[in-house]
């Protein structure tokens, strides 16, 4: 009856290491017994194929590979080896759209690159005419680098794969070929009825797309704001979400579309709210539109208090482009061709990444949300961001400073729903931004939704216990923005996602486009791999306190209670009405930006107040502050190491400490089911946390697995350390200590 | 108000001197307080605010003591002290600038600070603690040996040091070549630097292969041989028919050739034929005990923001942990594909010390554990030889002397980097003195949860800058800012108590249980258990 820990001795535990030795390339090669064809998904279709290809093996950088078919389908680029694939392992997270090792979504291929010669050439469209390369190099968005050599097989084929490739990974095309409309998935299959699921349908993601939704989140946080739903048929603007809410004060909906309409996006318990809006650049003559602008900021400081600091992001942080910059460069210090490459690279990787200041545009995202939420947990202030389309950094801070401030939005159900609400129903342009199209128009695309994933890793890494997510988790939702399925990341709006919904339906014969949404997760893991998405370090708040639970009265222990500032203490309700010009010109004072200048800069208030938070005890469904010094601010390993081989660190990393605190947590959760079975007073408050039920394997026999599980790891092969090349270049101590005697008495010692 | 009373006094620690005096926080304001000076500590307590703000400084930590400002300096709390630390930071203190209300504050603390350099005993011998445990016995080299497979056809034990005659910084005890007679043992002495010979650290129990550690061959400008030594490697190589003797030299290869000039050198190859040679390009310890200034520069009192990342490359210190990591990852492997392997450096007590140990703790599980770790130590640390006394410096005023360096640092450093990439290991909380008395009279506090006895394997950490990190919890400990606790070992702990608790409810059911129904009759069986229903859990 009691089942603990190594999971009983009849399950027969999976191998994690297969030995697929890699051939060695021979110059003559036997030809194909039997064409292989991959397993296509329902409306997938093959568009060209060539054999043999040459595929290397990313693990070592000697001229070894595998033999295979090259596909190119309308969804991916798909390579079969030729040779007989060795008994499966039982892979636990496995995505079940494409595999990892073998497969790219179209939309996942960054760049293509053609080695003509010897020399490495970006393959562009003009390229593609003339001649094929000898080998094709494909960087994916996921960080994954595939190399294929095209000289084995015949010139035809050679050239019918390459230019198929380059024009469908690389030219632009219209939003009608993404493989989500031809895509025919049948949603949820009933076949994959668990626990996960189960839950899973008790406690939906809310979308953000019926007044309901917005109603209850109102309700939830106690706003008091105004649902507006004359949107509903995009008839205020087509860049607001249909339904969204509004500071009650404003009576005006229908000036400039919308332009400048404070949306609300949270409230705190005092009160107070944050909202963000769309301030395009005023010019000086523009008095009217000045003026409605002032209306709107008035509008905000009623919600609570008359007060209100209004923050433009596109003063203070770095913009779309420089964003797109950075992250350009950041990422090619993780596209390792060989190992030479990587042990080249291995000795300036602190100033490259530096170089990149990818990990300062993390920071100083990180900096503005604490002072978004110091204005709100501290001061009790209105909050009022901006910038010129209000989707993009406006979307990076509420999200943030939301996660910060409330507890629910750290389980994984309230993160989606997060997102839901500030960037898939608040109008984020995801399709010109991640750029699935291939547009030419290089200004519009950038990594802002990324960019945010980062900020929330680097909170889950400081603070791993308040966030019931999993670094896997944000892991494949970075990945997922990738996958030309889900109709969460392909619009610009809820307007456009609507109008081509709408035009799409009556084409599919059979009833309403099938396009899911990325949270439903099983149409890309069984629910043994949702497990992964689970932080087993998560402390879920204690369960006895049902009865009292109000999750926004003032219960934070580290609420701060610091002196509040003078602005609201003085004023009562009704009394400011007469005093509208003075109030003006506060409200003007009180821009953050504008106390750039003054001697107390935001970086030092704001390290006030993560000091006064840190010496508070830590109540992890409280207020949450991340640490933004040099040594806390670090690289999303899981998501930038996972596909390097020289990294692998066998049987070590974070994943080992996990997979132990996951069998453990198994273990105890079993115990507590046998005792809640066994008391049958508690039977009916069955807990319906997922139960994490797949046993991992524990390092002691068979298999051990590398640090970068759970991707990856079939394709660990060597139990040998991997051993740094190139030492000798690599520390030039100029300094005369270098050649100094070891010991200074020795020189006389030996004669 | 007692003045110390909230601190629990050493036995043998006295009082020497009480001060007021204002400390300098560099994280805070100025507090105002009271200095108390004993012969072993420095301790200051405000007495300005209610928030207490404490000082426990050991004075064996003291590095330098210099005098701030003069009697007629300017400006707010110029006058007064600075003490820097050899544990990453430096105090401030200001007294009052009128009647050299210094002196005598400063005279006493350079006296007790450093007792060596005013005919002093050091503290340690002072002290009158007494342990349960004598920690000097937690090493017996005999046992030790025994534990690795030795005494055994090809190896032998030697007592021929038993009085130090054959070299003074080897232990008594030492394991050589079966083959290899005292008389050669002499021999190869001679052309051995500090007569520091290739003798035995580790040994492998089943492919046989051997570390070995030495000090530089006496080769010197005219390249000198010596058939003794070469016949000696011989020997080595031919105890498990290794075909190559590997020789790791830990130096740089122009550092080693530099040290021709001075009568030192390297196994040349035509000397050694059957040998081959390999430079693992670690710097000395002047080089080290820079880096570490310069680390310490970015992190203290303020960690350096702008430029972190860039910063911290320009110390060095990672690339040098790098280095020691990667070479000793070599010799591990090396041994463990069977072949035996020489490791030296110029004397043999500072980077190969920290090869060799960190070698043997890849390879030999034991070592991963909390006694195992104070073995490894003892053995290869202290009982070779390495100059504690002079690398750190205890009791010495001479604070720029050229032979203080941070290689022992360097090796927790190295172990610390090992632990955060394998888990699997015993954890090891730095301590810098006979101490393992007192570690193993609460060793609860320096176990990892996540150690796994059943690891009885090598375990290989990989040297890449990308997984090497800053030791933030060492080196920038003394900011308020830094987080301490880790919550995975935390929340690994509460788990593991938590199922202590369910098993033990459980069988406790299970036992009313069986008690209910044999005893069905006796009412009052099945109640004592019925109370602990209401436990809380955090799923």
């Amino acid at each position: 009856m009691l089942s603990l820990g190594s999971g009983g001795a009849k399950s027969t535990k999976p191998s994690f290491v297969s030995y697929v030795t890699p051939e060695e390339i021979k110059a003559e090669k036997d030809p194909p017994k039997k064409e292989k064809h991959p397993d296509l998904l329902p409306g997938e279709v093959e568009f060209c194929s060539a054999n043999p290809i040459l595929k290397y093996s990313q693990d070592d950088l000697s001229q070894h590979g595998v033999f295979g078919t090259l596909f190119c389908t309308n969804f991916r680029v798909t390579f079969i080896s030729d040779e007989t694939p060795q008994e499966k392992t039982a892979k636990t997270f496995k995505n079940k759209l494409y595999g990892e090792k073998n497969d790219i979504p179209l939309m996942c291929v960054d760049h293509i690159y053609g080695v003509y010669d010897e020399k490495r050439k970006l393959i562009t469209g003009g390229l593609v005419k003339n001649k094929y390369p000898s080998k094709m190099i494909i960087h994916c968005k996921d960080l994954r680098v595939f190399q294929f050599c095209l000289t084995f097989t015949k010139e035809e084929d050679a050239k019918k794969i390459f230019q198929g490739i380059a024009h469908h990974c690389l030219e632009e095309k219209s939003l009608k070929c993404v493989f989500a409309f031809s895509y025919m998935g049948t949603p949820s299959p009933g076949t994959d009825l668990s626990f996960c699921r189960e839950m899973l349908r008790k406690q939906e993601t809310i979308m953000f797309d019926s007044p309901e939704d917005w109603t209850q989140e109102m309700k939830r946080t106690k706003a008091n704001c105004r649902l507006v739903i004359e949107n509903k048929n995009f008839e205020l603007s087509q860049r607001l979400p249909k339904y969204f809410v509004i500071p009650l004060a404003i009576g005006d909906l229908f000036s400039y579309q919308g332009k400048g309409l404070p949306i609300w996006c949270w409230s705190h318990y005092s009160g107070c709210a944050l909202f963000k809006a769309s301030f395009p650049p005023v010019t000086q003559e523009d008095g009217d539109f000045q003026k409605h602008l002032e209306t709107m900021i008035n509008a905000v400081a009623h919600n609570y208090l008359y007060s209100v600091k209004t923050e433009d992001l596109s003063e203070s942080l770095p913009n779309i482009q420089d964003i797109q910059q950075s992250y350009n460069k950041f990422k090619q210090f993780f596209l390792i061709e060989n190992s030479t490459d990587f042990w080249l690279s291995d000795v300036k990787w602190f100033s490259s990444l530096e170089s990149s200041g990818w990990l300062d545009i993390i920071r100083q995202c990180l900096q503005k949300a604490v002072e978004v939420v110091e204005c709100l947990e501290k001061d009790n202030t209105n909050v009022l961001i901006t910038e010129e389309e209000g989707t993009d950094l406006c979307c990076v801070i509420s999200s943030l400073a939301q996660i910060m401030l409330d507890p629910y939005y750290r389980t994984l159900m309230g993160f989606q729903s997060l997102v839901q609400k500030e960037w898939v129903a608040g109008c984020h342009a995801f399709l010109d931004r991640c750029n699935h199209l291939h547009q030419k128009d290089k200004e519009c695309h950038s990594p802002v939704f990324l960019l945010f994933l980062e900020c929330v890793w680097q909170l889950v890494q400081q603070h791993s216990p308040a966030f019931q997510f999993s670094e896997t988790y944000l892991t494949v939702l970075s990945d997922s923005v990738h996958v030309p399925i889900f109709s969460t990341f392909l619009f610009n709006s809820a307007h456009h996602r609507e109008g081509v919904m709408k035009a799409e339906s009556p084409l599919a014969q059979s009833g309403p486009l099938s396009c899911p949404t990325v949270w439903d997760w099983s149409v890309q893991f069984d629910s043994k791999a949702q497990n992964f998405f689970y932080n087993p370090l998560y402390s879920e708040k204690v369960k006895h306190e049902k009865a009292v639970r109000k999750p926004h009265k003032p219960k934070h222990q580290r609420q701060l209670s610091l002196p509040s500032t003078a602005f609201k203490t003085p004023l009562k309700k009704g009394f400011f009405k007469d005093e509208t010009d003075s109030l003006k010109k506060m409200l003007q004072v009180k821009r953050l930006s504008r106390w750039m200048g003054s001697p107390d800069s935001p970086a030092a208030t704001t390290r006030e107040f993560y000091e006064s938070w840190q010496h508070r005890p830590v109540d992890y469904h409280g207020l949450l502050l991340p640490c933004l010094d040099g040594p806390a601010v670090r690289v999303w390993m899981q998501r930038y190491l996972r596909w390097i081989p020289e990294v692998y660190i066998l049987g070590g990393g974070s994943v080992a400490m996990t997979t132990k605190l996951m069998e453990l947590l198994s273990q105890v959760q079993d115990l507590k089911r046998v005792l809640e079975q066994r008391d049958t007073s508690q039977a009916a408050k069955i807990d319906h946390r997922p139960y994490i039920q797949h046993r991992l394997l524990s390092f002691g026999s068979s298999g051990r697995l590398s640090s970068s599980f759970p991707f990856a790891y079939t394709r660990n092969r060597s139990f040998k350390p991997i051993i740094p090349t190139g030492l000798m270049q690599r520390l030039m101590v100029t300094d005369s200590l270098a050649s100094q005697e070891d010991e200074a008495s020795s020189v006389a010692s030996f004669v | 108000m007692e003045p110390l009373a909230d601190v629990a006094m050493l036995p043998g620690e006295e009082r020497v001197i009480d001060k007021d005096i204002i400390y300098i926080c560099p994280f805070n304001a100025a507090v105002k307080g009271k200095v108390f000076i004993t012969n072993y500590r420095l301790y200051f307590k405000n007495t300005d605010s209610e928030t207490p703000v404490t000082l426990d400084v050991p004075l064996g930590v003291i590095s330098r003591i210099e005098k701030m400002g003069g009697a007629s300096s300017r400006g707010e709390n110029s006058y007064g002290l600075e003490i820097t630390c050899k544990d990453m930071r430096n105090l401030r203190f200001a007294l009052k600038q009128e009647g050299h209300s210094r002196r005598d504050i400063f005279e006493i603390l350079f006296k007790y600070a450093f007792p060596l350099s005013h005919g002093m005993q050091l503290f340690a011998f002072l002290s009158q603690e007494k342990y349960e445990e004598n920690g000097w016995n937690v090493y017996e080299a005999m046992e030790e040996y025994r534990r690795q497979g030795l005494p055994s056809s090809e190896w032998r034990v030697t007592f021929i040091n038993k009085n130090y005659e054959l070299c003074d910084t080897y232990p008594t005890i030492l394991v050589v070549p079966y083959k290899a007679t005292e008389e050669d043992l002499r021999r190869v002495a001679t052309f051995r630097s500090r007569c520091r010979i290739p003798v035995l650290s580790w040994f492998h129990k089943e492919n046989h292969a051997v570390i070995m550690r030495c000090s530089q061959p006496l080769v010197g400008m005219s390249g000198k041989r010596n058939k003794d030594d070469e016949r000696y490697l011989d020997l080595i190589r031919e105890a498990n028919g290794t075909t190559k003797l590997t020789i790791y030299d830990a130096r740089p290869n122009v550092n080693a050739v530099a040290n021709k000039a001075t009568g030192g050198g390297y196994e040349g190859d035509d000397a050694y034929q059957n040998a081959e040679l390999v430079f693992l390009d670690i710097h000395n310890i002047h080089v080290m005990r820079e880096s570490l200034k310069k680390l310490k520069d970015i992190v203290y009192p303020n960690v350096e923001e702008s430029h972190w990342l860039s910063s911290l490359e320009s110390t060095h210190w990672l690339e040098h942990i790098k280095l020691v990591l990667s070479g000793a990852i070599q010799v591990a492997d090396k041994v463990s594909s069977g072949s035996s392997v020489v490791v030296h450096c110029s004397d043999g007590w500072d980077r190969t010390a920290q090869l060799t140990s960190l070698a043997m703790l890849m390879l030999d599980s034991f070592y991963r554990t909390l006694r195992g770790f104070q073995v490894l130590l003892e053995k290869e640390w202290i009982s070779f030889g390495h100059k504690f006394a002079s690398r750190i410096g205890h009791g010495d005023k001479n604070h720029a002397d050229q032979d203080r360096s941070p290689i022992f640092l360097q090796f927790i450093d190295c172990v610390w980097q090992m632990t955060k990439q394998i888990l699997l290991f015993s954890n090891v909380r730095v301590k810098t003195a006979s101490l393992w008395s007192f570690v193993n009279s609460d060793t609860s506090l320096y176990i990892n949860p996540f150690y796994t006895s059943e690891s009885s394997r090598v375990l290989y950490p990989v040297a890449s800058m990308r997984h090497l990190e800053l030791w933030v919890t060492y080196y920038i400990r003394w900011n308020p800012r830094i987080q301490h606790q880790s919550p995975v070992e935390q929340r690994y702990k509460e788990l593991l108590a938590l199922r202590d608790q369910y098993l033990k409810k459980l069988e406790e059911l299970q036992l009313s249980d069986s008690t209910h129904l044999t005893n069905s009759s006796t009412p009052n069986a099945a109640t004592p258990n019925q109370h602990i229903t209401h436990l809380q859990t955090p799923f």
